[in-house]
């Protein structure tokens, strides 16, 4: 059911800019996988390639291959719908939906796509996503309310129910607890742990700890200099990249000594 | 010294925090010497009494940021000129609009009756009658072109916005859409009259013909107002949907229309209240006439802008032995506040559909 990802030699463009450049790594079904790397750096690009949301901008491209359990992303025969069903995300931004109650937020991706969910069983995914996202407890008593009133971190706890509601083969997940108190955070992370039974995660983050405490294997991404592509410096697992990395360039980066 | 004011007094003083400020009655003594000035000047140089208010106006705008330049320093100054100027532009809009609403109300009420609202033209020279012909023809006219235009104009705004991407097709749309806006009105009654002429042969007048007319001076309003309230719409949104694995389409029908829908309607209304006083092109292709027509398809038919031109160019004679206005005049002026009442009643619906289905966003940003 979990789905592992190879990566060999994609190039991220946005129109003639080249965002990300020549990353070949391969992510493992039932794992949990962490992207650092300083800001621009291309982390969060890199990621929307993984589920074709690079290509919704207009002029973006991509070029190189992604598999998916053997079967490869990019093929012209692919339906990027499909793809998006199967590999969810969370985005950097909370952006739950303004027309919809909190509820509705959650069942979206059934809703938008017409399935018939009887009561009982919208109920019950409602509740487990909520749970599952650490928001049960605050909006239990306000479920018909707006989904734009909570706070942001609710906002962003939101919208990682929502994603978790439509049990995606994979989550994608860009800094989700960037706007999160360290409660929330420690939720969402025994989330993370949680799902990696059953899926396969991918987690952008600034927070090296968060890094180490989650992640089984970490990529550091890095520019060469400002105006030039992005590219993974290094692949390796998580607690080899944290005590032994191979590159000087990471262990600067994770020491902090960097500019 | 006080114990609870957190910065000194002579800190805040010398720190540039506290500035001379004109008293709170400052205003009200400008516009009292205003006035007083500006009625001697009346009097004096025997000046009307509309100018003399705007004599006042302008001796209080002046006025106050002087005074207020004097004590309060330069900024404090622009700042009181601005807000005059505001306030004044304020008056100059609503002045004029109450005065033609009393102006409509005080012609046009003494005819409102029930005869008024429910009686045709048909047969009658003098005293009577009333519009519902053209009440019910300017209806149904009316809302075939809202029929027609909504539907093409809304997805053309959806093509520009979610699939042009900016494209020569796309260009090109806006760049006609553009020129449709400046089409006069006659243009387009004239155009219509033409096309039907070229299909059922001359001398047709029929109020579908109008509702072409109208439908051509609507679409392009409906179509900027339905894209500029789609491109609104957060692409976070449309990105959030996406990622569901919710297809292009859906995502637009239930996600980005939903969201956009009360500008929409906004700017549907205001394209309805704009063709619905329309008399030119009418009176060209739906023509005139004095009974009840209520099919479009066949026949001339009245609208109630028409109505108003016609009662005023031939109001008829006053009953024999009589005196006073031609019977006409007032007609004209009831139909101008039914007219007017409509447009009312089209905007108040508009504001409670956006307050049913309006994003549910209250709240603090
Ligand atoms: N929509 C876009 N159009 C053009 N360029 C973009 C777009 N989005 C991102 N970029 C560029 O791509 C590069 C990588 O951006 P990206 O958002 O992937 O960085 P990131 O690593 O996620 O940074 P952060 O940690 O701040 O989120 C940056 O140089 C950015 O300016
Ligand atoms: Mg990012």
């Amino acid at each position: 059911m979990a789905k592992s990802i190879d990566v060999s030699d994609l190039d991220i463009y946005y129109g003639d800019f080249k965002a990300v450049e020549g990353v070949n790594m391969s992510i493992r079904a039932r794992a949990v996988t962490a992207f650092i790397g300083p800001s621009g750096c291309g982390k969060s690009t890199f990621l929307r390639a993984l589920n074709r949301m690079h290509e919704v901008i207009p002029g973006a491209r991509v070029e190189g291959k992604v598999i998916v359990s053997g079967q490869s992303l990019y093929d012209p025969t692919v339906d990027p719908v499909a793809v998006r069903r199967q590999i969810g995300m969370v985005f950097q931004r909370p952006n739950p939906f303004p027309t919809m109650s909190i509820y509705e937020n959650v069942l979206a991706g059934m809703r938008l796509n017409s399935k018939k969910l009887s009561k009982s069983d919208a109920d019950g995914i409602v509740e487990k996503s909520l749970r599952g996202a650490n928001l049960w407890n605050e909006v239990k008593d306000r479920l018909g309310k707006p989904g734009m009133g909570l706070s942001g971190g609710q906002q962003q706890r939101l919208c990682i129910a929502r994603a978790i509601a439509v049990s995606p083969e994979v989550l994608l997940m860009d800094e989700p607890c960037s706007a999160l108190d360290p409660i929330s955070t420690s939720a969402i992370e025994d989330l993370i742990h949680e799902l990696k039974s059953e899926y396969t995660i991918v987690i952008v983050t600034h927070n090296m700890q968060q890094a180490a405490r989650v992640s089984d294997e970490t990529g550091f991404f890095n520019l060469k200099a400002a105006g030039q592509p992005g590219h993974l410096v290094e692949f390796n697992p998580t607690h080899k990249m944290f005590t032994n990395p191979d590159e000087p360039a990471t262990e600067a980066y994770i020491s902090g000594r960097f500019g | 010294m006080s114990t609870t004011t957190p910065i000194e007094p002579d800190f805040a003083v010398s720190a540039g925090l506290v500035q001379p400020r004109l008293p709170r009655w400052g205003s009200a003594l400008v516009a009292v010497m205003a006035l007083a000035l500006a009625g001697l000047l009346t009097m004096v140089l025997g000046l009307s009494l509309v100018a003399g208010f705007v004599v006042a106006a302008l001796l209080f705008v002046v006025g106050l940021p002087l005074w207020s330049r004097m004590v309060e320093g330069s900024r404090a100054a622009a700042d009181r000129f601005a807000t005059c100027l505001v306030w004044a532009s304020f008056a100059a809009v609503v002045v004029p609009l109450v005065w033609l609403v009393w102006l409509v109300l005080k012609n046009g009420f003494g005819v409102l009756s029930v005869e008024f609202l429910t009686y045709s033209m048909r047969g009658i020279v003098g005293e009577g009658g009333g519009i519902y012909h053209a009440l019910m023809g300017t209806l149904l006219v009316t809302l075939a072109a809202t029929l027609i235009s909504v539907p093409i104009g809304l997805f053309t705004a959806i093509y520009l916005v979610e699939y042009g991407r900016g494209g020569r097709l796309a260009r090109t749309t806006t760049f006609l859409v553009d020129v449709m806006t400046g089409i006069p009105s006659i243009v387009a009654g004239l155009f219509a009259l033409a096309l039907f002429v070229m299909i059922f042969g001359p001398a047709i007048r029929i109020g579908f013909g109008g509702s072409v007319a109208l439908s051509l001076l609507m679409i392009p309003t409906v179509v900027r107002s339905a894209e500029e309230m789609l491109r609104l719409v957060p692409s976070d949104l449309r990105e959030a949907s996406y990622a569901l694995g919710v297809p292009k389409w859906r995502t637009i029908i239930k996600v980005v229309l939903p969201t956009a829908f009360g500008g929409i309607v906004t700017g549907i209304v205001l394209a309805i209240s704009r063709v619905i006083g329309e008399t030119a092109p009418l009176l060209v292709v739906a023509g005139a006439t004095d009974s009840v027509n209520m099919n479009l398809f066949s026949g001339r038919m009245m609208t109630l802008p028409v109505y108003i031109y016609t009662q005023y160019s031939s109001p008829g004679v006053p009953a024999f032995g009589e005196t006073g206005p031609p019977p006409g005049y007032a007609r004209a002026w009831g139909a101008a506040l039914v007219l007017i009442a409509i447009v009312m009643v089209l905007n108040l619906a508009a504001r409670i559909l956006q307050k049913t289905f309006a994003p549910k966003t209250e709240r603090r940003r």
